[in-house]
């Protein structure tokens, strides 16, 4: 079953590898991984996804709990949360390209005579969608950052 | 002396006296200059300088066991550094604090592999509790801190301080001063269990009437032995420890049932399969103990106490965890225990004890072999220890290597104090046993300190019979020569048809006792049943000398009882015919 995790951490040197690390380490498998400072500065926060049932995600949130460095895990999937990616594409540019990028709610952000870059933003499958409009032929290239989330109740992730 | 100016290379050494640091294990190097020169200039910290990296963190390792005080080791960089990993790797796995200071090319070199130049922060990562790089020699002080405090408290472990070569230079200088109190937002180990998973604790301990109390490393390191016992003789429970716990509760009580799982004794196995309850104290329930899982004591309720919240349910589900250290928590399940309202049958056991002791009378391990001679007329290695024990009237400090010696050496050798039985359980670590006794006997130089080892073991550290002559250690090293790698010889016995693959050693053996000579030190060879005790007994009245004890036994010996692959605890093989199953 998929997964989300929340994890704030030190904004360290050597603190994402000790993450990773944890990761291969132990078996467990990362889908997406996500990092970046908070307002606070001296914090990052990282949303991965990864697989796993109950028993395993209690020992993932346990065994990064153990590392020095993280402040605070929780499990997003555990109960409601808002989840979404950033994806941009490479499209080759024709001339119902930018029609079609607009229906799909995709803005552009670069765009020559043959190629346009579009980004979109939404939930992966939203994403996984958006893709499947464009055949191999015209979708050039893709890359997304992964899930980021949010839990959607009053309980934030803070120190 | 709180606010000189100092360089890094002093700072280090201030911080090291403010942590009470009587003696660092090391070996020095071109990064590591500066620090050399720096403990060169100072008294309160002496260094013992080991003749191979990996001794050097096994014997700091050695002293945080017989001690509970953290172990401290200098290396440099590069090969340095990687010649402690196996050390480190080796108190990781049985959490013991040791604090590895690693030196590291300059700031500047670092990324460019410069010369000795390796990445100690990411190759030790998946073998310490934590690690840091020092970027500035003002951290020295704080960085100090943090690393004695996180290796000591809550599950202890190794960590190691990484700290470039330009940090530690004496023309750079700076007010020292040593942080009081320290705070790490991120790590607050639990002392305190949690008061209704205890109460819920005692009524289940009550109520049960085939109980059993497994208990592991984690009452020595938790210094948790006396509240053990308390416990134990309250309830009148049967109690086993694991190779790591043995000497947490008395070997020689009768409520002690024998170390448990692999080669644990009939009784202990027996009496954990078929138990209704079982509480587990600083144990983590490894496959040495469990044999397999999901056939593992299925009658019996869990209670799980450890101070490390990862090892609960990690492997066996557990009923009633409880997140604390195990002194704090026993303490509590005694004072609740002791409570009016609450009242011990300990009659109510009289089913369970007799059912425990017919087991012990059935397949129990015979302690008095030595009284009798060998059937083949060569040594056997249970008479080797059993001799050993009687010798040292069990009360020496005993650290062992790896190998069926090592197995023979828990079986035999009766541990009544905690801190005494000094061994690689987690990660099995051969060459552990010499560098570890030379810790131990510069903790409590008084005291009687021999090395069971094997004459596969002793080589991979034998290098350090060199430091012992230069600082004076007269250990008792006790070499159960069965002439082969025997623990793999077994093995190979048992399931591979007796191929002995690369497990002998085809007549290649040194001379132990010219060795051992040659290092300066007292060598005796034992090949006779007839000469064993004579010859241990004028080995220890040598209390000035280190003796090393090259004794030839039996080499087709196994160690019995053995749990049966695939199996449960209560599927043994008792002997090379003997099995508990079909
Ligand atoms: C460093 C290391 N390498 C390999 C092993 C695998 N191993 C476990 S026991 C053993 C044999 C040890 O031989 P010896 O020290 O003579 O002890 P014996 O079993 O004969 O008593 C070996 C090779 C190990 N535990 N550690
Ligand atoms: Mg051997």
């Amino acid at each position: 079953m998929k997964r989300v995790l929340a994890v704030l951490m030190e904004n360290q040197a050597g603190a994402l590898s000790r993450v990773v690390g944890l990761f291969s380490q132990r078996g467990y498998n990362i889908e997406s991984l996500i990092v970046a400072p908070t307002e606070d500065p001296t914090l990052s926060r990282l949303t991965m996804t990864t697989i796993g049932d109950e028993k395993v995600i209690q020992q993932i949130t346990k065994q990064l709990n153990k590392l020095i460095d993280v402040v605070k895990v929780i499990d997003l999937s555990a109960s409601d949360y808002s989840e979404s990616e950033l994806m941009i594409i490479k499209l080759s540019n024709h001339k119902d390209t930018i029609k079609k990028i607009e229906e799909l709610g995709g803005s552009i952000i670069y765009q020559d005579e043959t190629i346009l870059n579009a980004e979109f933003i939404g939930t992966s499958s939203a994403m996984d969608k958006v893709l499947s409009t464009w055949d191999d032929k015209n979708l050039l290239e893709v890359v997304r950052t992964g899930i980021l989330g949010l839990s959607s109740n009053a309980k934030t992730l803070t120190i | 002396m709180n606010k000189q100016e100092v360089s890094g290379g002093e700072a280090l050494m201030l911080s090291l006296q403010e942590e009470a640091v009587d003696l660092v294990f090391g070996y020095p190097g071109g990064a590591s200059l500066h620090i050399y020169d720096a403990l060169f200039q100072q008294q309160a910290v002496q260094h013992v300088l080991v003749r191979h990296e990996q001794g050097a963190v096994h014997a700091a390792d050695g002293y945080a066991r017989a001690t509970g005080k953290p172990g401290v080791i200098f290396v440099t960089s590069g090969p340095g550094a990687t010649n402690a990993i196996t050390g480190l790797a080796t108190a990781f796995m049985d959490s013991t604090p040791v604090v590895v200071i690693s030196s590291q090319v300059k700031s500047h070199l670092i990324g460019t592999d410069s010369f000795q130049e390796t990445d100690m922060i990411g190759v030790s990562r998946p073998v310490v509790k934590h690690s840091y790089l020092v970027k500035k020699p003002e951290e020295i002080p704080k960085v100090v801190k943090e690393a004695f405090h996180v290796a000591t408290t809550g599950r202890p472990g190794p960590v190691v301080i990484d700290i470039p070569k330009d940090l530690t230079d004496a023309s750079y200088n700076f007010k020292f001063s040593y942080p009081k109190e320290i705070d790490i937002r991120s790590y607050k180990p639990v002392d305190e269990g949690h008061s209704g998973q205890i109460k819920k604790a005692v009524k289940a301990l009550l109520r049960s009437k085939r109980p059993i109390i497994y208990s592991g490393g984690g009452v020595i390191q938790g210094n948790a032995s006396e509240e053990l016992t308390k416990l134990v003789r309250l309830l009148n429970f049967p109690v086993t420890n694991t190779l790591m716990g043995l000497g947490a509760y008395p070997g020689t009580d009768p409520l002690f049932v024998g170390m448990l799982g692999m080669h644990g004794t009939y009784e202990a196995n027996m009496a954990m399969h078929n138990s209704d309850l079982i509480l587990a104290v600083g144990a983590r329930f490894d496959d040495r103990i469990t044999n397999s899982p999901d056939l593992f004591a299925l009658d019996a309720k869990k209670i799980h106490i450890d101070v490390d919240p990862a090892s609960l349910s990690k492997i066996i589900a557990v009923d009633i965890p409880i997140v604390g250290s195990a002194k704090t928590c026993l303490s509590q399940l005694i004072e609740e225990l002791e409570k009016e309202k609450y009242e011990i049958d300990k009659d109510s056991l009289e089913p369970w004890w007799d059912q425990i002791n017919n087991w012990k009378k059935e397949h129990g391990l015979d302690h008095n072999l030595v009284d009798k001679a060998p059937p083949k007329g060569k040594i056997l290695p249970q008479q080797v220890v059993q001799s050993l024990y009687r010798e040292t009237k069990g009360d020496a400090f005993i650290t062992s290597d790896v190998g069926q010696h090592q197995m023979f050496a828990a079986q035999y050798y009766h541990f009544d104090k905690p801190r005494r039985w000094i061994n690689s359980g987690g990660l099995g670590t051969m060459g552990f046993g010499l560098p570890a006794a030379i810790g131990v006997q510069l903790a409590h130089p008084g005291s009687v300190v021999a090395c069971i080892t094997g004459e596969g073991s002793i080589q991979m550290c034998i290098q350090e019979l060199s430091t012992c002559l230069q600082y004076g250690l007269p250990l008792k090293i006790i070499n159960i020569n069965n002439q082969s790698l025997g623990m793999v010889k077994q093995w190979q016995d048992m399931q591979y048809g007796g191929r002995l693959s690369e497990s002998t050693y085809q007549g290649s053996l040194p001379d132990f006792i010219a060795l051992t000579e040659s290092f300066g030190h007292v060598g005796m060879k034992v090949e006779k049943y007839e000469d064993l005790q004579k010859s241990m007994e004028e080995c220890f009245k040598m209390t000035d000398k280190l003796v090393f004890m090259d004794i030839y036994v039996d080499p087709d010996e196994h160690v019995y009882p053995m749990l049966e692959a695939g199996k449960s605890m209560q599927d043994m093989w008792l002997d090379k015919d003997k099995k508990t199953w079909e």
